[in-house]
């Protein structure tokens, strides 16, 4: 049964990027253009319009927030409509519902594994060679998209119900571009609001990519505990809102 | 054994599915309106023993494809229970999740996949998948350059090649041309001899002739008729001829 529902979801991940790549006449080079075009673009605002020295790598130091921040909203987008827009597998082929959104949410990790490499390449080239902390990249890397998925089964299914979900979910994706330290540091936001931001998985997520990749430290534990919580937390909660949801997606459909 | 037990079941739908937008699920909290409702299927119950097969007819809009997706677990009864023992594949639409931009080889994987076969019984399988089809030319390309013939040849290969326990068809016999609908009654009917149950549906009779014992007759979602073949058909098919004399 286990082995079925993996040969289902890769089965779906890979339908899912063969027919993205497949439509591309530059195939993976999209996947690298979008990044660098937007690091180039906040590099120039910021240290040369806002001037603005005190953080050394900048290129660098905006990519790392960058690259968490287009996965995050390309995912959640991405696994919203994931139910409406299949509705010809939810309503003709019996497979558990839940594979749906997951797969949308799994078909956008190639895309990240692209940006993570330009990303590491880029830190190679300019900051510095690897350290022993970046053994800690793929379990925060692992939360995120645990995050994104139980986010992504509590919206897709209420995007069923009520249609215009998929452009709420798109304004926060806008919002969020301000609200997480991707172009300023976290030390700068004032303390009354800091704890707030540890909760945010995305902001939580790019903290501790800079204390790995930019400065060469473990993250606090403090950091790893709230992430890992909000995300087992998100994950419970999605399933249980999906689960209860899902019985009536045929009738709305 | 029973393959699959109807007991009293009862779906509607809303008659108005528009409340989708926000604005509109606000204007319903502030003003409710009693719903008007669709009743697909009233208190219908029946059985399928295993290795049995049973046809459902009755007009358009009888709920006959309901009745079927109930069976087959997309659906949720409004009342009553649907229970069913074994594996199921479920004929209702060929072709749902393919792709026109993958190959045929690709569509047949990920379809295998959602019908329920392993890793395993999908490359063991596929040889004889895509030789039933008859399209062994074209495999490597795109859905797209298909005609739709193909397409539903290609579907119906992998989904009576899965090797269920109940077969659902939905007025998916009408599969390619002449030759190969003959060679989809053959595996058909080879299906039933093996002790598989069948539950099809069809607004034309004469297809299920041969493929089911018993046969049920839906109008409007009553349940008019239950018994043989030959007597429920013919209840039906003259209950058509009255209709199409009246003036």
């Amino acid at each position: 049964m286990k082995h079925q529902y993996s040969f289902v979801v890769s089965g779906l991940v890979q339908k899912d990027f063969k027919i993205r790549y497949r439509n591309m006449s530059l195939g993976m080079f999209w996947s690298l253009l979008n990044p660098l075009v937007m690091m180039g673009v906040l590099t120039f605002v910021w240290t040369k319009i806002f001037v603005n020295n005190s953080i050394p790598h900048f290129p660098v130091f905006v990519l790392c927030g960058l690259v968490p921040y287009n996965f995050f909203t390309l995912a959640w987008a991405t696994g919203t409509v994931s139910i409406v827009e299949n509705a010809g597998l939810i309503k003709r082929v019996p497979i558990p519902r839940e594979i749906i959104p997951v797969t949308g949410v799994l078909s956008n990790c190639i895309h990240l594994l692209i940006q993570i490499g330009l990303l590491l390449a880029l830190l190679l080239a300019f900051v510095g060679g690897p350290n022993r902390h970046w053994v800690w990249l793929p379990f925060i890397w692992g939360m995120e998209v645990i995050f994104v998925c139980g986010l992504s089964m509590i919206t897709a299914a209420v995007n069923v119900f009520v249609r215009d979900t998929r452009y709420v979910v798109e304004s926060a994706n806008l919002i969020l571009m301000w609200l997480v330290p991707i172009f300023y540091p976290f030390d700068i936001i004032p303390a009354a609001y800091r704890d707030v931001y540890q909760f945010n998985a995305l902001a939580a997520l790019v903290m501790a990519m800079r204390n790995i990749l930019l400065e060469n430290r473990a993250p606090a534990s403090s950091l790893l505990i709230n992430l890992t919580m909000s995300s087992l937390v998100m994950l419970g909660v999605g399933l249980l809102v999906f689960r209860q949801l899902s019985t009536r997606f045929y009738d709305h459909l | 054994m029973t393959a699959i037990t109807f007991n009293g079941v009862t779906k509607s739908f809303a008659k108005h599915p528009g409340r989708l937008l926000l604005r509109d699920r606000i204007a319903h909290l502030l003003k409710p309106d009693r719903k008007e409702r669709f009743f697909a299927l009233k208190n219908v119950s029946f059985r399928v023993e295993k290795g049995e097969g049973l046809a459902v007819v009755g007009p358009n809009g009888a709920g006959k494809s309901t009745l079927l997706s109930l069976v087959a677990g997309l659906a949720r009864p409004d009342s009553g229970t649907v229970s069913s023992n074994g594996r199921i594949a479920a004929l209702l639409e060929l072709g749902s999740g393919f792709h026109p931009d993958l190959t045929g080889t690709e569509n047949v994987r990920v379809n295998a996949a959602l019908l329920g076969l392993s890793r395993k019984k999908t490359n063991d399988l596929f040889d004889s998948i895509v030789e039933f089809s008859g399209i062994a030319d074209f495999i490597n390309e795109p859905l797209r350059t298909y005609s739709s013939g193909m397409v539903m040849r290609l579907a119906f290969s992998v989904a009576i090649n899965s090797d269920p326990d109940i077969l659902l068809i939905d007025e998916v016999l009408a599969v390619g041309d002449q030759a190969f609908q003959t060679k989809c009654f053959d595996k058909l009917r080879q299906c039933r001899r093996e002790g598989k149950s069948l539950l099809c549906v069809s607004h034309a009779a004469g297809m299920v002739q041969e493929l089911a014992d018993h046969a049920i007759w839906l109008d409007h979602g009553e349940l008019m008729l239950a018994g043989s073949l030959r007597d429920v058909v013919a209840a039906y098919e003259g209950s058509r001829i009255d209709a199409s004399l009246r003036p």
